[in-house]
């Protein structure tokens, strides 16, 4: 008994320093800080899914209003910005798979570009909300439409403001956490033996990406 | 085995020092992130919750002893049960057991020395308590009027209360549910000590396990449409109010996309302190060992598919009724499953009726009159005259209140001696618990006669040939509520007063009792020895002789 509990104090002393006095060693703490991060994201796909159903509900009912709904959208602000995080999602897959071999300025400006995007993303998405605004389509705000089917619309754009607000909020996060992963990689902090805050928003980022891919054609494209 | 045999001169825990002295303070404890100790803030905040939430409950009861109302407006008792259901639902049932038992235990049961992320673990908890101030707070400024179940387009449009608090409120306590769920989930994975695999686990674990998938899949999905329902209040635009162009029934089947799983994340972690419970006072090894995981599991699943029972006569199609009618049965065949294990497992065993034990046992059988009549109401052409009566308000009280409540109480005093290190007045403890099942049924059978007649839910009048069952009733809630304050003052006394408990005072099976009471920081001083799960049929590690019956 006496050799067992020494070991368990000696694991203890392992744990100094970055990894955690409740794990072993850093690759059970890595292992399980990655499945939380995947438990976590699917608690995010059933946050968004609601949002999803509800669509797909109002859209039943309307299906002209939601056509006519999405001709008011601008194609080609969704098609760049679908672009711009499709290419942002490409860097942050090369840091986390640069990581390993130091690479530590590669790293940290594939990083910087990841961030940038996500800026760009929301800048452009600002830019179509004031454009929406002109045209008097901001639901609860300024909505004027007429025709028999202003009430689809209003829905479509009720649901495109929910969804894409909430996507927006997530990008903005991911940025935060992407511009952090690039300052501590910059300082070292994180390197090759320590890559799991990385791999974590690397993760998250993708998540951002997805849903934009399915808001992308049920926003954009279903009108034309 | 009983209370009394345990070591008296038991050497004082000096060193090693147990959790509760490892640094002491209130700012140690606030900033704790040691699992033990949170679970300790849990328990005060839940029981806090809890005696608020009775509050409310007695106005109702006191209310009802007359039929044109004793105590409040209608508008008030509206404010009452609305306030009743959100703060027991949100803010003591579902924490109840795993925010507090579960995070205690957890760890300990699978030999780790804390959950897998314990800062997030103290989140959780912050967050818990923020979205309790925002319910207060509602409930200070004038209270809120929908009901816990926020139907639209009345909470949307018509209702005058504090919608928005109180939906900001279980909003924020929806986080706190899922953080946990996911510490849970990710814990059980990959913190489980070398040989304690899948199917050694107890079965606290593993209905630990399952609730918090539940809580991970289910929540999400009650915070956006919450999020939809603030936005719709705000905004005048929606999707669920029918002349803005929404759909009120799917709100309906949004919110009980959550709330019917929900209903699984109060009585799963019930199934899990029975489990427990009931194979040590019966000194045998749990029937059916796997399938009692597999219905725990199952009953996860299965609640995902049940909730359109519900809306029976919110004019869902009629196919669908059929459907969601034929999904409910079939969620009853784990729990039954379940009821015929724990009574096969009391089968030739060496009973004793210690205090946890009288809880498990009233649990099982609350739990199975509560299931049973569930079944009743699965039936459409039974549920369209029960729905809205007081049939229901039974129904959900014998499996919330009899079921859950009472298993938090018996885990509460079978684990009392491993969290604080003492033991109770066994004598008061039994006293309470009969009170508690005589005072419970005198409260709520009755409620299934009044809506069998046809008393409807959430009217603070009813018509005078009701009365006397109301009186019934109410005089019930009164003994029900001397029967919860009694722990409050045995269990306060045991705190200070109580006899030293030992490692294993009832001589049970399971990690937990290997180490000392109260455990150490890192929960272990010594590697603990991993064996069958309720191996009651074996020598315990720490000395105690087999006791199992060798069937």
């Amino acid at each position: 008994m006496n050799s067992s509990a020494a070991s368990i104090r000696e694991q203890d002393l392992r744990a100094r320093g970055l990894v955690a006095e409740q794990f072993d060693d850093a690759e059970q703490q890595h292992a399980t800080a990655q499945f939380g991060m995947w438990v976590f994201l699917a608690t995010e796909v059933l946050f968004f899914g609601v949002l999803f159903a509800g669509y797909a509900v109002c859209r039943v009912r309307d299906p002209q209003g939601f056509l006519l709904g999405s001709q008011h959208t601008e194609i080609l602000f969704g098609a760049v910005e679908a672009g711009i995080l499709l290419l942002s999602s490409a860097t942050v897959t090369f840091a986390v798979n640069l990581i390993p071999f130091d690479a530590r300025r590669v790293v940290t400006l594939l990083l910087a570009v990841t961030a940038l995007l996500g800026v760009a993303f929301l800048v452009l998405h600002g830019v179509e909300y004031s454009h929406e605004h002109d045209e008097h389509l901001m639901v609860g705000v300024d909505f004027a439409q007429s025709g028999p089917h202003a009430r689809g619309i209003e829905l479509f754009f009720f649901l495109y403001y929910a969804m894409t607000l909430y996507h927006s909020l997530h990008v903005l996060v991911g940025v935060c956490a992407i511009a952090t992963m690039a300052v501590l990689v910059w300082r070292g902090k994180i390197r090759s033996g320590y890559t799991t805050p990385l791999v974590l928003a690397g993760l998250y980022w993708h998540l951002v990406d997805i849903v934009w891919i399915f808001l992308f054609p049920l926003m954009y494209l279903i009108g034309r | 085995m009983n209370a009394n045999a345990i070591a008296p001169d038991l050497p004082e825990l000096e060193p090693p020092r147990n959790f509760y002295m490892h640094k002491s303070g209130l700012r140690n404890w606030l900033l704790t992130t040691d699992h033990k100790r949170i679970a300790i803030l849990y328990a005060i905040t839940v029981t806090l919750f809890f005696i608020m939430g009775g509050v409310a409950a007695a106005m109702i009861r006191i209310n009802l002893v007359e039929p044109q109302g004793a105590l409040l407006s209608a508008e008030t008792y509206n404010k009452t049960f609305t306030f009743h259901g959100v703060v027991m639902v949100w803010f003591f049932l579902i924490p109840s057991i795993p925010a507090t038992l579960g995070n205690f235990l957890l760890p300990i049961m699978i030999g780790a020395r804390d959950l897998a992320f314990p800062r997030l673990n103290l989140a959780s908890w912050y967050l818990f308590v923020i979205g309790g101030c925002f319910t207060i707070a509602c409930l200070l400024l004038g209270g809120v009027d929908t009901g816990w179940t926020f139907y639209t387009p009345f909470s949307t449009m018509f209702s005058n209360t504090n919608v928005i608090l109180v939906v900001v409120g279980v909003f924020v306590t929806g986080f706190s549910t899922i953080l946990t769920g996911l510490n849970f989930i990710v814990t059980t994975h990959k913190l489980r000590m070398p040989g304690m695999t899948w199917f050694k686990l107890p079965l606290f674990v593993w209905a630990m396990y399952a609730v918090s998938v539940v809580m991970v899949l289910a929540t999400p999905v009650l915070a956006m449409t919450l999020s939809l329902i603030g936005l719709e209040r705000i905004a005048h635009v929606g999707i669920f109010d029918p002349a803005l162009g929404g759909d009120p029934l799917l709100f309906q089947h949004m919110f009980w996309f959550y709330s019917h799983p929900a209903v699984y994340i109060m009585i799963l972690p019930a199934m899990g302190v029975a489990s427990e419970i009931i194979p040590c006072f019966a000194r045998r090894k749990i029937f059916g060992y796997k399938f009692m995981v597999y219905a725990l599991v199952g009953i996860s699943v299965i609640g995902f598919l049940v909730w359109g029972h519900h809306m029976f006569v919110a004019g869902m199609s009629a196919t669908a009724t059929l459907v969601f009618s034929i999904l409910s049965f079939i969620i009853a065949v784990p729990s039954a499953i379940k009821v015929f294990n724990w009574t096969a497992t009391l089968r030739r065993g060496r009973i004793s009726f210690e205090a946890p034990m009288l809880y498990a046992l009233g649990f099982v059988g609350l739990f199975m009159l509560g299931g049973l009549t569930g079944l009743m109401l699965a039936a459409p052409a039974l549920d369209i005259p029960l729905h809205a009566t007081y049939f229901v308000i039974a129904h959900f009280h014998y499996v919330m209140v009899g079921g859950s409540v009472m298993a938090y109480l018996g885990g509460i005093h079978y684990w009392w001696p491993k969290i604080t290190g003492r033991m109770y007045s066994e004598a008061w403890a039994r006293f309470a618990a009969i009170l508690m099942f005589f005072g419970f049924n005198m409260t709520f059978f009755p409620q299934y006669v009044l809506g069998y007649l046809g008393m409807p839910r959430r009217y603070h009048a009813y018509p005078p040939e009701f009365q006397t069952l109301n009186i019934l009733s109410s005089a019930g809630a009164s003994i029900l509520a001397v029967a919860y304050l009694i722990p409050v003052v045995y269990l306060g006394w045991s705190l200070f007063h109580g006899a030293r408990a030992g490692n294993n005072p009832w001589g049970a099976r399971g990690l937990e009792w290997q180490t000392t009471s109260p455990p150490p920081k890192g929960n272990f001083l010594e590697r603990p020895v991993v064996q069958r799960a309720y191996a009651y049929d074996e020598p315990a590690p720490g000395g105690e002789p087999a006791t199992g019956a060798t069937a």
